[in-house]
């Protein structure tokens, strides 16, 4: 390859909080325009902006997940500017102290890993939006200050399909921290991308910048798009010109927006109103403590522990509640096996079929694990278990429960048996007959026969003994 | 209630509590001479009669809420301090019609007390400014002679006082705004320990400097109403988190042993003979109630000034930029895109002092400038802090001038920014060090005009500035000093 392309990225997240990072006023997506403000998100003179003590707690958590150190002192600062959609003419951001630095994370494309550098993740405050209607410009201030993480990659990626899987990485991280929703539909994730292009072993080429990319496939086509886009003008003799520019994603091309010479002079300084955030060892030890179990970490273990499968383990840390059901499950069955392959197949197909997800299952991990008990005590029949579980999908009742209400249990009974074996080889004859002459498939059809009598419920291997003992007596 | 020339928050009180008049009768008081000398002091921006009155009724009525001893009381609130539904300015054309729906954090605290604002202060443009004419609406007159300025920014808030038409108010200081003009017109006036007052609801000027506090009468009055506004509030961060204090339990306390500083280059040139002479005789009245003298140096406070306007006009700079006429306020007609209508909106509604700050501020905070001037002068604030601390280690408080001189001319110096601005050079370093510091009247000058002495305390440390000040006040009786205010014409 000729050129090599150098990727960074700028990742935005809005954090999962319940209030803004300023305020109380509610962070919930749609609401009408205004509705969500009060005088401190909106700037009004003379208020005050009070930190909202969740958003340290999850940039603290995207720091730790990312392997970044942890800043025990940093402040927020003003990034000023004149933008009509932030009243205060101000972002609060961070500048030369965020809250996280120096972070890793690995990623795999087609079985190679590679770790990426995480410069810096900081804290900031979201601005409102601007609708431009046929009057003029309509401002609706709902999402300012909302609470945002930005992380910042090294520009360490070298392909289209290398920033796809940090950006994927960094979605499934923050995601299983339950830091942001990452719903990106509705802007809780969005990339800016910087990128240059050389010849390799040169330094790095001027780069630009393309903004606010709100999916997985726009970040790959802007990637490959501006990338040739730069090898063209170089070819060209035409130099590259460090700019901002705009991905319109229906077109599947990008346009410059602003070139860096007249970019702002945001005259960031220490925001007096807020006194600085200030970790102690213990707050910090704390997070750690209370962090979910990473996947990458449980997939390992799923397969170090259980033995299970790479394929099984990666389904079933694809996403948390389906790991964390597993795990909880197994706590009680101790049978991982089982386990998994309920989570991934009845109960994933039923789920698939109600169009639901697990956050949506009304029984527990406990419940699973019972029931998954049951079959290895041979309570139930694993045919009879789906029965029970499509019950506990319906009614979220405990399996012993819906096995003594319904009649379910295996029968084990040895005099109730016979007498039902008896009654069954003297109305079928010529199936004792087959059987008594060597012909073994005759016993299926006897067993079938019994097992329809009892709606599944006799023990199968029962009734085989049964039949072969009392073949004499008929 | 007649009125008489001196009538604090506690003789109130106590005349009430002795059945000699009612809460109507002392707000019909004030606002009688509301009407007869607001046209010579131009105090107020605001007068609220008919609410106060309506207020001062339901007090009468109300007998089981008197507990409180600012209850009932007349009080001015600086125009930069929000209260909830009513107009609030900053005594800026930019702000013309800004009504708050919310209330400041000291003004809930006065309501609670039972205490009723009776009108908003005039004051320089959005705090800027140490004689009062700055305001785009009017300037006030100083109440001892109306020829000359009641000092700045809270001009109007310590005028109102010492012109009896309210009993006390409540100012902002950012760099002597409090004190300069308390000294200025004959008042007593705080500047607290910077988080030891709530910050909410007061448009900013510089918010790392800004600190509302008192103007009383008298030292017990200044103890009573910081009683009330001093305390930890959730809605300012930067306001510290302890126990609260009854300040008037340190003003009987005798001052034997007390180790006073003196700063010998806050007596050099520029002092007016007459301040100087009055300051002397103070540092004489502390010796003879047992106090004992310290040297003490303060060899950074030539660089104060400087590092003050960088910093606070940095900050204004950034609070000013969100005045730019789309949400509330003042807007310019005939504009043709955004930036137009940013650019004249600003220019027709910011004064020359405010425009003059923001571009300072602006420039100063600018990529490639920064270092030279911003960080700069916070590294000179450090500096500051630690002459301040080391000095208070050698004694309890410090004295100084409040100004070098006693009230100037309108006029007289604002056509000269930086003439205006020595006036506030022993006021300033107390600000950058977030200290707290009292101006308490000690005489009058040759014209018969107050001289005023600062005293400069720890942090926390207004319990030693109050006693001080009390000790002083007792001794003296300069407090009763008043000015012979005529009618209005």
């Amino acid at each position: 390859m000729e050129y090599e392309i150098v990727i960074g990225l700028e990742i935005h997240s809005e954090l999962d909080t319940k209030s803004k990072i300023f305020c109380g006023c509610s962070t919930a997506f749609g609401g009408e325009e205004n509705t969500q403000t009060c005088p401190v998100c909106l700037g009004l003179p003379g208020v005050l902006p009070v930190m909202n003590k969740k958003v340290v707690e999850y940039a603290v958590k995207a720091g730790i997940a990312t392997n970044c150190t942890i800043a025990r002192f940093s402040k927020m600062d003003r990034k000023n500017y004149f933008y009509p959609d932030l009243p205060k003419a101000y972002q609060i951001s961070q500048f030369d102290l965020p809250i996280c630095e120096h972070g890793t994370v690995e990623i795999n494309v087609d079985g190679v890993k590679k770790n990426i550098g995480i410069t810096r993740i900081h804290m900031e405050e979201d601005a409102g939006k601007l609708i431009h209607a046929a009057g003029g410009t309509l401002a609706d201030n709902n999402r300012c200050g909302v609470p945002l993480i930005e992380i910042v990659t090294e520009p360490d990626m070298r392909s289209a399909a290398e920033a796809r899987a940090l950006a994927e990485k960094i979605k499934t991280i923050l995601e299983y921290t339950e830091v942001s929703d990452c719903k990106m539909q509705e802007g809780s994730l969005r990339f800016d991308v910087n990128l240059s292009v050389r010849k390799p072993g040169e330094p790095f080429g001027t780069r630009t910048e393309m903004k606010n990319l709100n999916s997985f496939r726009a970040l790959e086509r802007a990637v490959e798009v501006e990338s040739k886009r730069q090898i063209f003008e170089i070819e060209r003799g035409n130099p590259i010109i460090q700019q901002t520019r705009k991905w319109d994603d229906d077109k599947g091309e990008s346009y410059a927006l602003r070139s860096k010479e007249e970019a702002h002079d945001y005259r960031y300084f220490p925001d007096p109103d807020l006194v600085p955030v200030v970790l102690t060892e213990e707050y910090i030890q704390n997070i750690k403590g209370s962090m979910p179990i990473l996947p990458w970490v449980r997939k390992v273990r799923y397969m170090e522990d259980y033995n299970l499968s790479e394929y099984d383990a990666d389904i079933l840390v694809s996403s948390r509640e389906t790991a964390e059901f597993f795990e909880g499950t197994v706590a009680v069955c101790k049978d991982a096996k089982t386990a998994a392959n309920w989570l991934m197949g009845d109960i994933a197909a039923t789920l698939n079929e109600k169009g639901q997800t697990m956050a949506d299952v009304t029984f527990t991990p406990a419940q699973l694990g019972e029931m998954i008990g049951l079959i290895n005590d041979k309570t139930i029949s694993s045919s009879i278990a789906k029965q029970v579980l499509q019950e506990m999908f319906a009614t979220g009742k405990d399996p012993k429960v819906i096995v003594e209400e319904k009649n379910l249990a295996q029968m084990s009974d040895t005099s109730e048996l016979k007498g039902m074996v008896l009654d069954v080889m003297k109305a079928n004859p010529q199936s004792v007959e087959d059987l008594k002459n060597g012909k073994e498939k005759a016993i299926g059809f006897l067993v079938g026969q019994i097992m329809r009598q009892t709606k599944g419920k006799a023990n199968p291997q029962m009734v085989n003994e049964l039949i072969r003992e009392l073949i004499d007596q008929v | 209630m007649k009125m008489t020339k001196y009538r604090t928050i506690h003789e109130i009180k106590a005349l009430i509590e002795k059945g000699e008049t009612t809460y109507e009768e002392v707000m019909g008081a004030y606002i009688n001479r509301i009407d007869q000398v607001e046209g010579t002091v131009d105090s107020f921006l605001q007068v609220l009669k008919e609410e106060a009155l309506n207020q001062a009724k339901a007090a009468d009525e109300n007998k089981d809420d008197k507990t409180s001893p600012l209850f009932g009381i007349p009080y001015g609130l600086k125009d930069n301090i929000c209260m909830e539904g009513v107009e609030t300015t900053c005594a800026s054309k930019i702000l013309t019609g800004f009504i708050p729906p919310y209330s400041a954090t000291v003004a809930e605290d006065l309501k609670n007390s039972g205490a009723v604002v009776l009108g908003k202060a005039n004051m320089d443009e959005f705090a800027m400014g140490s004689s009062n004419e700055n305001s785009s609406i009017k300037p006030t007159k100083n109440p001892w002679d109306p020829s000359r300025v009641p000092g700045g920014s809270s001009g109007g808030s310590a005028a109102c006082v010492a012109a009896d038409e309210v009993v006390f108010a409540l100012g902002s200081d950012t760099g002597g705004s409090i004190r300069q003009p308390a000294s200025f017109c004959g008042v007593v006036g705080l500047k607290p320990t910077y988080g030891l007052v709530s910050r909410y609801g007061l448009i900013a000027f510089a918010s790392s400097l800004d600190q509302i506090g008192p103007i009383t009468k008298d030292v017990t009055d200044c103890a009573l109403v910081l009683n009330q506004i001093a305390g930890h509030d959730e809605k300012d961060s930067t306001s510290v988190d302890r126990e609260k204090e009854d300040y008037t339990s340190y003003l009987q306390k005798d001052i034997k042993g007390m180790k006073i500083g003196i700063v010998e280059e806050y007596f050099g040139e520029g002092l007016q003979p007459d301040v100087r002479k009055r300051l002397e005789e103070a540092v004489e009245v502390y010796k003879s109630l047992g106090a004992q003298l310290v040297d003490v140096k303060l060899p950074t406070s030539d660089y104060a000034l400087s590092a003050y306007y960088i910093i606070s006009s940095a900050e204004a700079s950034s609070n000013l930029a969100r005045y730019d006429g789309i949400r509330y306020g003042f807007r310019a007609e005939g504009f043709d895109d955004l930036l137009d209508l940013y650019k004249k909106t600003r220019s027709q509604g910011f004064g020359e002092e405010v425009k003059r700050r923001i571009m300072l501020g602006t420039y100063a905070l600018s990529s490639g400038y920064y270092d030279a001037y911003y960080k700069k002068a916070l590294q000179v604030r450090t500096l500051i802090k630690e002459d301040f601390d080391k000095a208070l280690s050698q004694c309890d408080v410090i004295l100084s001038p409040t100004c070098p001189t006693t009230a100037f001319k309108l006029g007289e110096k604002s056509s000269d920014p930086l003439e205006m601005y020595l006036s506030d050079i022993y006021t300033v370093p107390v600000n950058i060090a977030g200290i707290p510091a009292i101006s308490i009247p000690c005489g009058l000058d040759e014209q018969g005009l107050p001289v005023g002495m600062q005293l400069i305390g720890r942090d926390f440390g207004e319990k030693d500035i109050l006693k001080a000040a009390y000790a002083f006040e007792q001794a003296t009786k300069h407090h009763l000093n008043r000015p012979t205010l005529q009618e209005a014409r």
